[in-house]
């Protein structure tokens, strides 16, 4: 098992490599589905924290 | 006279009006090139080194300086829309821009950059070969800095995220152009990379006026 | 067939259908894209021999290539949805294209430390210029970071569309130039390169992980991209009628 994680002596580039690799999938994975429920939360609260970053809103009064 | 002569005869027009205006890239040009050697030794194996690097990013940082005129005075003055709405072709009406941009920033910069490369020892051959270099390059670097201004034109700070646009994307100039010199530096021949320049130039030349057309009218829109 | 192909394209195009097909689909790519890449480490790290030259460090490779494959694929793929949404001002496709970005760029940044951190027992630095797809990697990045600038800078979402849609088709023509004349310019000054394919044969125990950490950076691109739609396409629908009976502000 040492033998194994000491990667013929590349273990300090072999195993920050695979570590960085596993933070950006899990962060790729995360990150998204915590803004679409953000989303979800922010538009069924009705208030609308991503207003200004998009077009002016026209609200049809009837 | 066609509309493409109007456009460039009163672009130029208005530039010359302001010839410190006009002339401020090269005189940037100029001091970032003189700042390099203050900043090493100033032996001439080292400047030599150096030299044919600091020609080309002091040429692809000034041409920056110049482009985000380029569309905007017209732009706030409302004449570009004008133009936009007038029957002449877009695609002209950018080519002629573009035309008395490069005459007015970018021809100077050609005229000083063998003063400039003197300074750094380089011999005449590299000189040579640089001025041609930078005669095929610059109306490249015109074209994508054109785009760039193009898209920015209706922001208020468009100046600073100009560089970030354009500048990836001059890479391949930069590359060709200082090997070109390089490769006159050292003896050999620098048609190679020319005309990598040459052909860089044709596809700038006819992809380029679209791009910008399609720009400016999403930026105006 | 053909028209039945066509039919379900304009209607995945439709904003309240993809939303419904996208929660759908996606786990099941965000799944196979996990288990592939699950097991593409297993094989190259534990099954997958020592190379003979480099050693256990060769084993980055499995890290190193998808990633930067992926940051390829996802600029190819925001700029042909930009390319999409300019020309016949499909919104859907706008939403693609923003939401390949930051996939790309998190890719295209971890292909460069990953690749750092292989070039280092390579060569003894970290960075090496003269390694033609280092220094392209690093161009792309930049390219990233000028398409997202400039969506950020816009204040109406349907210029930001419009105007780093251009950038991207802008930029993908320059890619390849971009790319060969960096490899042009490096072959000049004899760099070393960390490439391992090139080797005429490479044991399959070698190959076979690569290719599962490929397809399943793949797979489980497609479910970040879809995720990440979903969000967006609520966002940018908000006003529409089934966005607000799907939230319940409307009856």
């Amino acid at each position: 098992m040492s033998e194994f994680l000491s990667m013929g002596g590349y273990a300090a580039f072999v195993w920050p490599a695979y570590g960085l690799t596993l933070i950006v999938l899990v962060a790729n994975v995360l990150l998204p589905r915590r803004r679409h429920r953000r989303i979800l939360k922010q538009l069924r609260v009705g208030t609308d924290e991503f207003q200004s970053v998009s077009q002016p809103t026209v609200r049809h009064v009837p | 006279m066609t509309a493409l002569g109007q456009v460039i005869a009163r672009d130029l027009k208005v530039a010359f009006r302001r010839p410190g205006e006009m002339l401020n890239p090269v005189v940037f040009f100029a001091v970032a090139a003189s700042l390099f050697p203050l900043a090493m030794t100033p032996e001439l194996s080292q400047l030599r080194d150096v030299g044919i690097a600091v020609l080309w990013v002091s040429a692809l940082l000034s041409s920056l300086l110049a482009l985000d005129g380029l569309f905007r005075t017209d732009a706030e003055d409302g004449s570009l829309e004008q133009l936009i709405l007038s029957p002449v072709n877009l695609g002209t009406v950018v080519v002629a821009k573009m035309t008395a941009h490069w005459l007015t920033s970018a021809l100077p910069l050609v005229v000083v950059a063998p003063l400039v490369a003197l300074a750094f020892y380089l011999p005449q051959a590299a000189v040579v070969t640089g001025v041609l270099a930078l005669l095929l390059a610059t109306p490249t670097l015109s074209v994508l800095g054109a785009i760039g201004a193009a898209l920015t034109v209706s922001l208020h700070r468009g100046g600073s995220l100009l560089g970030l646009l354009v500048l990836p994307l001059a890479t391949p100039v930069l590359i060709f152009g200082a090997r070109a010199m390089d490769l006159s530096l050292g003896g050999e021949s620098p048609a190679g990379p020319l005309l990598f320049l040459a052909a860089l130039l044709a596809l700038a030349m006819s992809l380029g006026p679209v791009a910008v057309a399609a720009a400016l009218r999403v930026s105006l829109e | 067939m053909w028209r039945l192909l066509v039919r379900w394209f304009h209607q995945l195009a439709s904003p309240p259908y993809f939303y419904r097909f996208a929660g759908r689909v996606a786990p099941w790519f965000g799944v196979v894209g996990g288990l592939l890449i699950v097991a593409g480490a297993y094989g190259g790290l534990a099954l997958a021999p020592a190379d003979y030259q480099q050693g256990d460090g060769f084993r980055i490779i499995y890290v190193h290539v998808p990633s930067a494959y992926l940051s390829m694929m996802a600029y190819v793929v925001m700029a042909s949805a930009a390319f999409v949404g300019f020309v016949w001002r499909i919104k859907l496709a706008h939403a693609v294209a923003v939401s390949a970005a930051p996939i790309g760029a998190s890719f295209t940044f971890l292909a460069l430390v990953t690749g750092m951190l292989w070039g280092k027992p390579m060569w003894g630095t970290y960075w090496q210029w003269a390694d033609a797809r280092l220094v392209s990697e690093l161009v792309l990045l930049f390219l990233y970071f000028g398409y997202m600038a400039l969506r950020a800078a816009f204040e109406e979402r349907d210029k930001a569309d419009r105007a780093s849609a251009l950038l991207a088709v802008v930029g993908v023509v320059n890619v390849p130039i971009i790319h060969y004349s960096v490899i042009w310019w490096s072959t000049l000054h004899q760099g070393p390169s960390i490439s391992k394919l090139d080797a005429p044969s490479i044991d399959a125990s070698m190959l076979v992980p690569l290719l599962l950490m490929i397809f399943g950076h793949t797979f489980l691109f497609v479910y970040v991209l879809f995720e990440r739609l979903k969000g967006e396409v609520l966002l940018r629908e908000r006003q529409a009628r089934w966005v607000r009976k799907l939230v319940g502000t409307t009856a």
